[in-house]
């Protein structure tokens, strides 16, 4: 392994030089939706006058991709996408270290994100964990409006509650992170059981449940909340809910790609998507993350962030390999065998 | 004809492929350049520049020193030229020249890589190389190809295959492409099953994951969840033979029965084949979904409560039937129509009743098509992954399991690789269930005898029940199809309902402009790398699947049967694997293929020629032997045999494998999704980031679009190579044609 790393960073240190010599172009990989990453491709390009080529995958798939090629890598820069995948590329070497100028613009919570993967990543906007419900279908069962946590796991609720599974959905893996640390390690689980007894379906991903809510598949959907707000905005009756317990938090991150080839133009938009200019292109494609950088501003359909009891989430300790394979195992185990 | 031309002593094929070898090694880029299609580097310092130069002027300027053995495995073969091909030397040369040139340039291609060496203890044992290579360009790929050929011939001089160089050739080509492009991938994507994590090789990790109660759990028994590879195996036999059964039905519609509608019933089966993934699953879930229309129905009339039954086996059995009814129907009606009348006139002229000739005689002769078309629907339905992931509910499948045990939150190639394991004994294993069943019979019914019956209707007790089926089967069909193109012309799929063409426009809007038309909707790019890649990809397609079809049911060969299980392999393995393991061996050099479109056309023709494999099998095993055997005495080689007698005869496989390859071309999700890059984006992999971003409407557009353009192409292609007459009446009135 040693020799390996070594292999790779004179490898590094070849393709930044090689790099140098054509620094007008960037392979930007990109895991935000599709109109966004078009967007700020495009704006880069217009900005720097470099040649931006966008890929469009689900940070899953990046991940998997920018593994699948590090021994030859294509990608220069990773940005969006939940946090984890970029905390675990930064985990693997497969992301490259990388201290922006514009910190001292970002909110506290980005710069902790950089902090706990040894700067290989930042945050760029940060998006609350909770649920969202199809007022119709709520309506036409006569079913109590929820309001918390502890609702979900209420018997009338069977067979009307839709989250992702955790193995395959970082969203869910979110959601189960953060009962552990809002109720503790035993209780999460036992509200993680109570709440099984209710679920109708694990989807794969983790926005499908509030997409089912909206096409009025299903009832209740446990996803990050910017994903409701954009299904209730879309024109579908859905109802978003900030759970009064309190609730986790995801943060959206970006990374440079270790042996990046064009590492000057990766370096360039790496600044580049960190100022308030290049955040506030989200109001433009209806993206009600919060932004990073404290100058930026952030949608006025956004669910207000400083109205929701936040935890103090504990990146560095659910983020790493260890504890989240420690916990998909137990919640594999003990819950999802469990017969509804 | 065939002594004289063994016996002359010059050897117009061995010279082509010697001069293409010296091209390849002399005159063309040796290393690959960025953009395969684009000829800069003719101006770009060629040859000269390191980055183009043929493999001659690198050794000429000292770099790249270890091509150099490959010069004399070049120049060895000008020896052969002046002698008779019987002569002993003459193979022995060839087969040395070109096991040496082809051995040096697999050896020198894995051995030395991006970063010099590429095995440590290469590095321990020489030293550090301070020299490194990129992956092969044109010039190798020239070269190599010259390398092999020179090699067949050799082989065929020595005898083989009654010293057939077209055939051995065909046979040394086909096993080079599906090594390089099937085994080598999947070989390394299964070795991760073995890795433990700390990178070390162990049989435990193996064993661990391949016994696991998720994936062998008979928990449905009592109440609660069955292991994923029990659900993949129940539900790919059931379609397999609920798709062959209905094909048999629309087969026998089409071809033994008085119904006046044929052609729209035909049209209608080929609609599920052109749809883009996800669209027949969506379509589902507004029918019979919690919210759809005829669930809703349902509720307000009879007071039914609206459950979510679609979501699970149910709703994934409907759907793959829908989608794989038209492969079976399409491997079928080449059977059934190829089955000889002159057996079932024999028959009804010994006095046996019309059921009894169907059941006695048409039934057993279409046994090799039945075997295919289950097969084929098996097949289909295990590596299927659209529709599990839409309509799978908690019923989960190995396909998609191994999608999200790759992307998902626990990055676990081990367990992928151990599920692809499972999910390639399952395939194989209907492989050799359906070799068993075939048997050793013989199901030839066209030879070169006179034969020009018309086939009789189906008994009236059958055709009854055939009809009515296919009817009702027909009218689902088109309803779903309704539903599609109602869900792109709608403000909000099932929500605001009033009509609009918004979608389209943002999709496919252009501008008339100074100097053309500008392409300015958000599809076009998309779209057009679809449709140029499909283009590439068919034809390529079709040409490997009936060569090999032609080897595998018109040659002898040792090894005969384990070729037939490569070209089969890329099939039964889903396309997940396929991107994943694509992307691991052609990500570095020897090949390095990753970010360009030449990687989806690889993966389109391996992953598509089976399907040509399969329409060349069931149509060439009709064909009477005699009719080769009668060309071959008339004194043509087996070339010309192949080209002049069996391709004519073989044109609705030909256009089966085109039309199969072109549209699966362009309707391809699993593997496309990790191949596609900035430059080559394709159609469907757009159209699932719409359906994530909830742009229902923008994806159906598109789709529908999609649906249209492939509909045009296949009408095209039937025109243009039309139907096989096989010598037989079209009607009473008329005569043979």
């Amino acid at each position: 392994m040693n020799l390996k790393s070594l292999l790779g960073v004179s490898a590094f240190a070849l393709m930044t030089a090689t790099g140098a010599a054509q620094a007008d172009k960037l392979t930007f990989y990109c895991s935000a939706q599709e109109d966004w990453c078009q967007l700020m491709a495009n704006s880069f390009q217009d900005a720097t006058g470099i040649d931006v080529a966008m890929t469009r995958k689900s940070s899953g798939e990046t991940f998997a991709q920018i593994k699948a090629e590090s021994s030859n890598p294509k990608g220069d820069v990773w940005w969006g996408g939940t946090g984890d995948p970029h905390l675990q590329a930064a985990e693997e070497g497969l992301t490259a270290e990388y201290i922006s100028p514009m910190r001292d613009q970002l909110h506290p919570w980005a710069i902790a994100q950089a902090e706990s993967a040894g700067n290989k990543t930042i945050g760029i906007y940060s998006g609350a964990l909770g649920y969202g419900y199809n007022t119709d279908l709520l309506a036409a069962n006569n079913l109590p409006e929820p309001t918390s946590w502890e609702d979900l796991t209420k018997p009338e609720y069977k067979g009307h509650v839709q989250m992702a599974n955790p193995n395959s959905s970082g969203t869910a893996y979110t959601t189960l992170a953060t009962m552990m640390q809002l109720f503790g390690e035993d209780d999460g689980f036992e509200f993680m059981k109570k709440l099984h007894k209710n679920i109708n379906q694990y989807t794969k991903s983790g926005s499908a449940p509030i997409k089912a809510a909206g096409r009025g598949e299903n009832t209740i959907g446990i996803v990050f909340m910017h994903d409701a707000v954009k299904q209730a905005v879309s024109g579908f009756p859905v109802k978003v809910v900030a759970p009064a317990e309190g609730t986790g938090y995801e943060i959206g991150s970006m990374s440079i790609i270790n042996g990046a080839r064009n590492m000057d133009s990766a370096k360039k938009f790496y600044d580049w998507a960190l100022s308030a200019e290049a955040q506030n292109l989200a109001l433009q494609v209806n993206a009600f993350q919060v932004p990073s950088n404290t100058g930026a501003e952030t949608s006025p359909s956004a669910p207000d962030m400083s109205s929701i009891k936040l935890i103090d989430y504990d990146f560095k300790k659910y983020g790493s390999s260890d504890e989240r394979k420690r916990l998909l195992k137990k919640w594999d185990d003990e819950v999802s065998t469990l017969p509804q | 004809m065939r002594t004289l031309t063994s016996e002359r002593t010059t050897h117009p094929v061995l010279i082509f492929w010697i001069i293409a070898g010296w091209v390849g090694f002399f005159i063309l880029p040796w290393y690959g350049i960025e953009e395969f299609f684009s000829f800069e580097w003719l101006v770009d310092g060629y040859p000269f520049d390191e980055d183009y130069a043929p493999a001659g002027f690198l050794i000429a300027q000292g770099e790249k020193l270890w091509l150099a053995p490959m010069i004399l495995a070049l120049v060895a073969p000008l020896a052969a030229l002046g002698r008779l091909k019987t002569d002993p030397l003459y193979a022995k040369i060839l087969i040395g020249a070109g096991a040496l040139g082809f051995g040096w340039m697999i050896l020198q291609g894995f051995a030395i890589g991006i970063r010099g060496w590429n095995f440590e203890w290469a590095a321990a044992l020489y030293g550090d190389l301070g020299d490194r290579q990129f992956g092969m360009g044109y010039g190798a790929l020239i070269c190599a190809s010259a390398f092999l050929f020179i090699f067949t011939q050799g082989i065929a001089a020595r005898g083989a295959i009654n010293g057939d160089v077209f055939v051995v050739s065909s046979i040394g080509g086909v096993i080079v492409i599906v090594s390089a492009f099937v085994f080598f991938p999947i070989a390394k994507m299964l070795t991760a099953a073995f890795i433990t994590e700390d990178g070390g090789y162990s049989l435990g990790v193996f064993a661990s994951k391949f016994f696991d109660d998720r994936l062998w759990g008979l928990g449905c028994l009592s109440g609660g969840r069955c292991g994923v590879a029990l659900n993949s195996l129940f539900l790919a036999i059931l379609v397999g033979f609920i798709t062959t059964a209905l094909g048999l039905v629309f087969a026998l519609v089409v071809t033994r029965s008085g119904f006046r509608y044929k052609k729209l019933l035909r049209a209608l089966t080929v609609l599920p084949i052109i749809t883009p993934p996800f669209v027949i699953g969506l379509a589902l879930i507004l029918l019979f979904g919690l919210s759809g229309s005829v669930t809703v129905f349902f509720a307000d009339a009879f007071g039914i409560q609206p459950t979510r039954w679609l979501y699970g086996l149910p709703g994934i059995l409907i759907a793959q039937t829908l989608a794989f009814t038209p492969i079976a129907f399409l491997v079928l009606i080449g059977v059934v129509e190829g089955v000889s009348p002159s057996m079932e006139e024999a028959a009804q002229t010994l006095r046996a009743s019309k059921w009894q000739v169907f059941k006695t005689v048409s039934l057993p002769l279409m046994r090799p098509g039945l075997a295919n078309a289950f097969l084929l629907g098996f097949i289909e339905s295990m590596a299927d992954f659209g529709n599990p992931l839409v309509l799978g509910g908690n019923f989960d499948v190995l396909s998609t399991e191994i999608f999200f045990a790759i992307v998902g939150a626990q990055y676990d190639q081990g367990k992928a690789a151990v599920l692809a394991m499972v999910l390639l004994c399952f395939t194989l294993a209907a492989f050799y269930a359906q070799r068993f069943w075939l048997g050793k019979k013989s199901y030839t019914t066209v030879s070169g005898k006179g034969d020009s019956g018309v086939h009789p209707h189906m008994p009236r007790a059958l055709s009854i029940p055939v009809l009515a089926l296919a009817m009702l089967w027909a009218a689902f069909t088109g309803i779903v199809y309704l539903m599609i193109f109602y869900g792109s012309v709608v403000e909000l799929w099932g929500v605001n309902n009033t009509l609009t063409f918004k979608h389209y426009v943002t999709a496919f809007s252009f501008r008339l402009e100074e100097g053309g038309i500008r392409w300015s909707g958000a599809a076009w790019d998309s779209f057009w790398t679809t449709l140029k890649i499909a283009a590439i990809a068919a034809p390529l397609t079709a040409v490997v699947g009936l060569i090999t079809a032609y080897l595998l049911t018109r040659q002898t060969f040792a090894g005969k049967n384990a070729f037939e299980f490569g070209t089969m392999l890329s099939f039964a393995i889903p396309g997940t694997v396929i991107g994943v393991s694509y992307i691991l061996a052609f990500n570095v050099p020897p090949i390095e293929i990753t970010g360009t479109g030449i990687i989806l056309v690889v993966s389109f023709i391996f992953r598509n020629m089976p399907v040509g494999v399969r329409a060349g099998i069931a149509s060439m095993s009709q064909l009477d032997k005699s009719l080769d055997e009668s060309s071959l005495t008339l004194g043509a080689n087996s070339w010309q045999t192949f080209r002049r007698i069996i391709l004519p005869l073989l044109r609705p496989a030909i256009l089966a494998a085109l039309v199969y390859s072109f549209v699966r071309a362009m309707t391809a999700i699993s593997a496309v999704i990790f191949l596609v890059s900035a430059e080559y984006d394709m159609a469907t992999s757009y159209i699932i980031g719409r359906v994530e971003n909830n742009d229902y409407g923008l994806a159906i557009a598109y789709s529908t679009t999609l649906i249209f353009v492939m509909l045009s192409v296949v009408l095209t292609m039937q025109l243009i190579i039309g139907r096989t007459k096989i010598g037989r009446r079209m009607s009473q009135s008329r005569t043979n044609v």
